[in-house]
């Protein structure tokens, strides 16, 4: 039984990065158009808002975040396919789940699964508060590496859960941390597209014409910041029901763990982030380098802290 | 969170509780044309003083700080710490005999207590008590204070947007009142001059945004202080614990014990705990987990000063709650019971042993020393195989962590054991520089193995030894925590400071009547105190809905 579900785990989850593949490749194309053809009525109509006034009117302007009305056939079926892979990948982590038996996050391949799984969600999920589409292409190339990673270094057989992982807490403190690196992931593709914008906006990157399309550095920090909010949020309630279980399995709440620290750092470089759009000088690229370098603590944390770091998270299986 | 605090420069602006919750200063002004640059004023001590104050509660100074606390925990990451790993703090300094003194002197195996990380804590947070008392000052006064006058021109507002009516000037604001109070705003009516009727309304909703905020760091205060006040008057001890043996929880009965700095003896409630038996399940159906651990359970009774015993469980993620401490189960293994006895037969020795597993199948290690009632001292280097196994060389080893096939392997040594000259010792080690071997590899007679009921003469007519049973022992940790539950309280109170501070946004709403020779036309704008991405929508939302109002 388990092994038919494992067989089949492994059938939707190569479907799925195969999907995720050819999703890539047309995000990517997607964007080398924007490039190609000439974004002129962007570029004029950002322009002509600029000069009737005020920086407020300018925002209230839809930015032209999609493609130019001409050809939006790819952006559109890149979409279609990643809903297509996202659909199989969720399959994959759920036959994970009914094939252990419990929620499929108890090492560091399930985890990756379902975490990659999450981030493409919550990407998918933020398309109908804002038009984040011109992501794709980063998001489907970290996951599709990911996932990459995780079926070839990080994969461990079904085994039971071990009786230290055996609680409540294993569902939402881990569910949780996972939703909020979701939210830190899409934050640090718009800050990093941001920092690409304000490079090309003092004449460097020449050919990269494609960020002619995207929106204005200064909505993307703010949506950026709006994404990494809620991230802290959830990274914030992840720290105190992290302790709360400590205390209940370790006999303590905290005890400057490996992990317990490096998931302070996170919240702390984050916590610095948000502080950073009220101080004077520290908004625009410094933030958005803060934010790139929080998410990249939280992939150190969660790679080079499981593998080589000594601590009491042990639960890689590897 | 992010909110203002005292000026880098302009101090008077952002002091102004009027001014949005993250209102950003402006540059500093150029200096003026013509002049002789910048004129130092003279400070006095006092002046000094304030300068520092308000470099220190500055946002800016705070960012410093709290990027600084993050890069100092690294550190404590990368090299093993005192506080949770012992050891490996040992090995590391054995491995690293020339960088270890350096990294001892700075204090890095005791990071997280170290002056300079705690001096980077402290600031941060004298920084944050500094700016957390003004706002709250501020946020008091604007808690009772009526939203400001109506703003003359509000098309430079945000969300600016205009109707038509035609019911009169004074009706309309009195309806655009009604509606705003309807949606959770404070108003306040003000006319075009004095004694004049109300031509507009001015209102204000979202105090809760500060209020939220505060509360989130004066809460992270309250963990700080719990953490460091609430943790000295508790403690943490260790004791094994064997099947059918009683735990008393006195002093004296810990095998290890950590007092907080307020610690006092009185504090330790007189109850016992036996440990009836203690369950594991192993994974017998999946191969790929053959052997693993799946459930460990302690079956104990416990008694309470002046009541009946109580049959209770411990289990891994399910601590024992008694006499206001937590009892948990960290450890587990197996304590072969041997019993020595003289050439003619009288017992000199007989109780469990704990010994120290090794491996994921409980290849165990452990050390027995007889020092009274035979000729010689005696110490015994032990191995126990639950399930032994003869590997190709003919050593053994153990292949399932049950006690399917148990061995029991000892090497003995006669001499001095070392316990008589009054230092302690460890009595999981044996130091067997004055020692001779009489049993094992290294002497004539063979190392002892025993399976459980077996018994056998020492070498040197020294007696018998024999393994009577093999029951398991359980390592317990008592905490007492009094700050436990304030600390909770306080994170809960982050939590719903946090979630209050980002997402209730802070806003003003004005709707104003200009009758003109047309008729009367509304204008309704909004202002942004803190982030807001939906204010454009609310202003528009307003309009529509007063309108309705005025046609019903």
């Amino acid at each position: 039984m388990t092994e038919t579900l494992v067989m089949y785990m492994r059938l939707a989850l190569y479907s799925a990065m195969a999907v995720y593949t050819l999703a890539f490749i047309l995000f990517t194309v997607d964007l080398a158009r924007r490039s190609a053809g000439a974004p002129v009525a962007a570029t004029v109509g950002s322009k002509a808002v600029a000069a009737s006034g005020t920086t407020a009117l300018l925002e209230k302007t839809d930015a032209p975040a999609s493609v130019g009305r001409s050809t939006p056939r790819y952006l559109r079926a890149a979409m279609a396919l990643t809903v297509i892979a996202w659909v199989l990948h969720v399959t994959a982590a759920i036959l994970r789940g009914l094939a252990a038996g419990r929620v499929p996050w108890a090492n560091m391949f399930e985890f990756t699964l379902t975490a990659t799984a999450i981030i493409v969600g919550v990407f998918l999920a933020v398309q109908f508060w804002q038009d984040l589409r011109f992501l794709g292409a980063f998001i489907s190339g970290f996951v599709l590496i990911a996932l990459g990673v995780a079926t070839v270094n990080f994969y461990v057989d079904v085994v039971p859960l071990p009786p230290a992982l055996q609680s409540a807490w294993l569902v939402i403190h881990v569910f949780v941390a996972t939703l909020g690196t979701g939210f830190f992931a899409l934050g640090a593709g718009l800050s990093i597209v941001q920092l690409l914008k304000e490079r090309r906006a003092v004449g460097k990157l020449t050919k990269a014409k494609f960020l002619d399309t995207l929106p204005e550095p200064e909505k993307l920090e703010n949506m950026a910041y709006r994404l990494i909010v809620v991230g802290f949020v959830l990274w914030t309630f992840t720290l105190i029901a992290g302790a709360i279980w400590a205390s209940r399995a370790w006999g303590r709440y905290w005890g400057w763990d490996t992990k317990e620290v490096w998931t302070f750092i996170i919240w702390t470089i984050f916590a610095g982030y948000i502080h950073a759009r009220a101080t004077r000088g520290w908004r625009g690229s410094r933030s958005a380098w803060l934010a790139i370098i929080g998410f990249s603590a939280v992939l150190f944390n969660f790679t080079i802290v499981n593998l080589f770091f000594k601590g009491l998270h042990a639960y890689s299986g590897l | 969170m992010a909110t203002s605090r005292p000026s880098d420069s302009s101090g008077a602006a952002s002091n102004d509780p009027a001014r949005p919750s993250d209102h950003i200063d402006q540059d500093a002004p150029a200096v003026e044309p013509g002049g002789d640059g910048i004129v130092q004023p003279r400070l006095g001590v006092m002046g000094y003083l304030r300068f520092f104050w308000r470099q220190l509660t500055s946002m800016r100074t705070a960012l410093f700080l709290l990027l600084l606390l993050a890069i100092a925990a690294i550190p404590g990451s990368l090299v093993p710490q005192v506080s949770s790993d012992p050891n490996g703090v040992i090995q590391y300094k054995a491995a690293n005999p020339t960088l270890a003194p350096v990294l001892d002197a700075l204090g890095i195996f005791n990071t997280y207590t170290s002056v300079w990380f705690s001096a980077i804590y402290l600031l941060l947070f004298v920084s944050l008590i500094g700016c957390v008392i003004p706002r709250t000052r501020h946020h008091l006064n604007a808690l009772r204070a009526k939203p400001p006058a109506t703003p003359a021109r509000l098309a430079r507002l945000e969300g600016f947007t205009t109707r038509g009516t035609t019911v009169d000037a004074a009706t309309a604001v009195a309806a655009a009142e009604t509606v705003l109070r309807k949606q959770g705003y404070r108003t306040e009516l003000y006319p075009a001059g004095p004694g004049q009727a109300a031509t507009s309304v001015s209102a204000e909703r979202g105090y809760l945004r500060e209020t939220g905020n505060l509360v989130f760091h004066t809460a992270l205060i309250g963990v700080l202080v719990s953490v460091g006040i609430g943790g000295g008057f508790g403690f943490t001890g260790q004791r094994v614990v064997v099947e059918g043996q009683a735990f008393v929880n006195s002093l004296a009965s810990y095998d290890s014990f950590n007092p907080g700095r307020f610690f006092s003896e009185s504090e330790l409630e007189p109850f016992t705990i036996v440990l009836d038996s203690f369950d594991v399940s192993y994974e017998e159906q999946n191969l790929k987990a053959l052997g693993q651990a799946v459930d460990f359970t302690a079956n104990v009774t416990t008694t309470l000063r002046g009541q009946e015993p109580a049959p209770a469980t411990i289990k891994v993620n399910e601590p024992l709650s008694i006499g206001g401490t937590q009892v948990y189960l960290l450890g587990n293994g197996y304590a072969p019971v041997v019993t020595v006895r003289d050439p003619e037969g009288a017992v000199v020795f007989s109780q469990p042993v704990a010994f120290l597993p090794q491996d994921a199948n409980l290849t165990s290690l452990g050390i027995i020393k007889v020092p009274d009632g035979l000729s010689e001292q005696l110490g015994m280097r032990g191995f126990l195989y639950p399930t032994a196994v003869a590997l190709p060389s003919g050593a053994l080893t153990s292949n399932y962590p049950d006690l399917l096939n148990p061995i029991l392997t000892l090497e003995v040594y006669q001499g001095d054991l070392g316990l008589d000259n009054g230092q302690g010792v460890n009595a999981y080690s044996l130091n067997t520089d004055s020692l001779t071997q009489i049993a094992g590899r290294k002497s004539d007679a063979p190392t002892i193995e025993l399976s459980p009921g077996d018994k056998v003469d020492l070498p040197g007519d020294l007696g018998s030894i024999e393994l009577e049973s093999i029951p398991r022992f359980v390592s317990l940790d008592v905490h007492h925590d009094p700050s436990q539950l304030w600390v909770l309280i306080f994170s809960a109170l982050v939590v719903a400071g946090l979630v209050t501070s980002l997402f209730i946004p802070r806003r003003r709403m004005w709707v104003k009547a200009v009758t003109t020779k047309d008729g009367v036309t509304l204008e309704y704008a909004g202002l942004a105190r803190g982030d807001d991405p939906t204010l454009t929508a609310a202003v528009a939302d307003l309009a529509d809905r007063h309108i309705e109002q005025l046609k019903a």
